[in-house]
């Protein structure tokens, strides 16, 4: 189920501002708005769209309406106030740099559309709910049935018919069905002209005139196909709260920051992962989630350090390298390198190389740090070290 | 004995001109692996590592009488490669590439469903029959031949895991990684009734992480169908929801499931034993015998 805050896979998330631009160039009907990074703006923007306005927070976080991100102005002086709050404000972790100021709409129905990619079906997936403006993922849970899902065959698309079943099926007043569908047909074309990994609106606003209206928008596109979509990758902005996390985007790097003292690298995600599990499972606390990657060079290996270095809560770094693509004599040059940085070594270091040039890769390494020759006992010394600083 | 490749199978490699592709193509004739084509449009006639190259795979796959394919092709071709190697008559396709547009992917699905030949990957290290032949970038020196099957979503995890079954004395039939991405040819139920249905594989060890629920319904597919005993392992166990851990199918969704422990529940409610660290994966194997 898409959800904001949670993206299903590599994802570049769009803006609501952003998905909503596209939707309106695929002929969704949208709200009037502006977009505006100062109060003088927004109270503008709200003057020429005629109150009553939304003032909408821009920013990566689900139920913003409950944490205080959105606000109705009936007036100028509502404006400014809503402006005044929530420009610059810290919702959980973001801050509001930017807001949207909407036409606020009348509604008498809110529904839900939305597309993504079933990965058990391997196939995408279009769903409709009458039970819209509400977490989906609890709709999901609490009453399956209220969601209509139709599966689309990628290599034909989304039949009109499909629309229509899933819009009638969902039970969405008869007056709008149909408009309920075109929307969806439309959702489904922006999602795969896009290469999202999901679409959805929700609420989409059913007015008292049986007209629809997307009052909210999600995009969420396929970081592995942005190389065709060059115009959506410049759309992206800053959007890691975290220092370290934005830097690791900066080295390419995944990167993941966590809550411990034991620093974390190496190759190949589900090597990683174990590796933080025993951490873990051995009584320390893993600080983070670091993978090099296949075939990595000296210089990622150096960037990968200095990153884990950087971090004030990492006591201790422990490094596991299983070489298949990955040269251990690679990895090795680039914790020199990474070393000649620091006269002294800023925290102790367990390196453990083995399979692809190894043996090579060892031989270069310096007294400077603690060798292993097992993830086991790697990962047991990084703890002690880690203890020893903490101490 | 093995599944799907042995020291017979004639193999082309797609994109063998490649950095990767030459580099692992080396590796593979090293290993002893039948390495009869490259395919490479434009580079028709040239030869690398002694290996024929053809414009076109049918050309490959027709001149050489090929049976199997290892893509290395980049990902904004590869989904192409694969279609390409869909429409010949080869029984294997083996695609290493790393981060194919899941759309991509999701046409490649339904195509598969049309056609006989069998797709392992994408974004996955390959297949090893140890001391026969191995399609991918697994190190080859690492693995002895034996009875242990061995079925994993990650690479180097793989790597770790046959380590510690082969300083065990624990050989494998064959070693499938079956790749990381959302989408993916071979699934763990697909490779799980290979090694149930080979009489030389005695026991297998499953390799799973956080994310989708595949895991979660080989258990039942062991449960229900599988004679031959089987070890697990889950990685994943200390991730955090909504974090995305380096593989694009690696994440905990908001609703709870894709869990490690979830995984882990529904492996050992199916019988099977799931070791906490590779080292006790290992010991769990050898206690079978």
């Amino acid at each position: 189920m898409p959800a904001q805050e949670k993206p299903l896979s590599n994802t570049m998330r769009l803006h609501e501002y952003q998905a909503k631009a596209l939707f309106a160039d695929a002929d969704v009907p949208t709200p009037s708005s502006a977009l505006a990074t100062t109060v003088e703006e927004t109270v503008d923007a709200a003057r020429e769209l005629g109150f009553p306005v939304a003032i909408k927070a821009q920013v990566h976080v689900g139920g913003r309406g409950k944490a205080g991100g959105i606000e109705i102005a009936a007036d100028e002086a509502e404006a400014r106030t809503a402006a005044e709050d929530i420009l610059g404000m810290d919702l959980k972790g973001y801050r509001v740099e930017r807001v949207l100021v909407e036409e606020a709409v009348e509604f008498t129905d809110e529904l839900y559309v939305g597309v993504t990619m079933d990965r058990g079906e391997g196939r995408p997936v279009a769903m409709v709910s009458s039970k819209g403006g509400v977490d989906i993922e609890q709709v999901a849970e609490e009453d399956p049935d209220a969601i209509a899902r139709e599966h689309i065959d990628p290599a034909f698309g989304m039949y009109p018919y499909q629309a229509r079943k899933a819009a009638y099926r969902a039970g969405v007043p008869a007056e709008v069905a149909r408009s309920v569908a075109s929307v969806l047909s439309t959702l489904y074309d922006v999602w795969e002209t896009n290469d999202a990994s999901e679409a959805e609106i929700n609420p989409l606003m059913v007015t008292a005139d049986d007209e629809v209206v997307a009052a909210d928008g999600v995009l969420n596109i396929d970081d592995d196909a942005l190389f065709r979509h060059p115009d959506l990758a410049d759309m992206e902005e800053e959007a890691a709260e975290d220092d370290l996390e934005r830097r690791a985007g900066e080295y390419d790097l995944d990167y993941v920051r966590l809550s411990g003292n034991v620093g974390i690298i190496g190759n190949g995600a589900g090597l990683v992962m174990t590796t933080l599990d025993l951490v873990d499972y051995y009584g320390g606390a893993p600080a983070n989630f670091l993978d090099i990657g296949g075939g990595a060079d000296a210089e990622r290996v150096e960037n990968a350090l200095e990153l884990v270095f950087s971090d004030p809560n990492v006591d201790a770094v422990v490094f596991n390298i299983f070489g298949g693509i990955t040269r251990g004599d690679e990895v090795a040059a680039g914790i020199n390198n990474a070393l000649e940085n620091f006269d002294e070594l800023p925290k102790p270091l367990v390196v453990r190389l083995t399979g692809t040039n190894a043996e090579e890769g060892r031989a270069l390494l310096t007294d400077r740090v603690d060798t292993e020759e097992t993830l086991e006992a790697a990962v047991k010394r990084a703890i002690e070290r880690a203890e020893e600083v903490a101490a | 004995m093995s599944v799907l490749v042995d020291e017979d199978t004639r193999v082309v490699v797609q994109g063998i001109t490649g950095g990767e592709g030459r580099f692992h193509t080396e590796r593979m004739i090293e290993y002893g692996t039948n390495v009869v084509a490259g395919a490479v449009p434009g580079r028709g006639g040239q030869e690398v590592e002694g290996v024929p190259v053809y414009d076109t795979l049918d050309e490959a796959v027709t001149a050489e009488s090929a049976d199997a394919s290892v893509v290395f092709v980049p990902p904004a071709f590869a989904a192409d490669a694969v279609f390409e190697a869909l429409d010949t008559d080869l029984d294997l396709v083996v695609a290493i590439t790393e981060g194919i547009p899941t759309q991509d992917m999701a046409k490649v699905y339904k195509r598969l469903s049309e056609v006989d030949t069998r797709l392992i990957g994408p974004n996955c290290p390959g297949i090893i029959t140890p001391g026969e032949a191995k399609l991918g970038i697994l190190p080859g020196n690492i693995f002895e031949p034996g009875d242990v099957g061995l079925v994993s979503r990650s690479g180097t995890l793989t790597y770790q895991i046959v380590d510690n079954l082969t300083s065990e004395g624990l050989g494998q039939t064959t070693a499938i990684g079956i790749g990381g991405d959302p989408i993916i040819g071979t699934d763990f139920i697909d490779a799980l009734s290979l090694f149930e249905a080979d009489p030389d594989t005695n026991a297998v060890v499953m390799t799973g992480e956080i994310g989708g629920e595949d895991e979660e319904e080989a258990a039942a597919f062991i449960d229900r169908e599988m004679d031959t005993p089987v070890v697990g392992f889950i990685a994943g166990r200390t991730a955090p929801p909504g974090k995305r851990m380096g593989h694009a199918g690696a994440i905990v969704s908001g609703s709870g499931t894709g869990t490690a422990q979830s995984k882990i529940d529904a492996l050992e409610d199916a019988g099977v034993p799931v070791g906490r660290t590779p080292e006790e994966v290992a010991e769990h194997v050898a206690d079978l015998r």
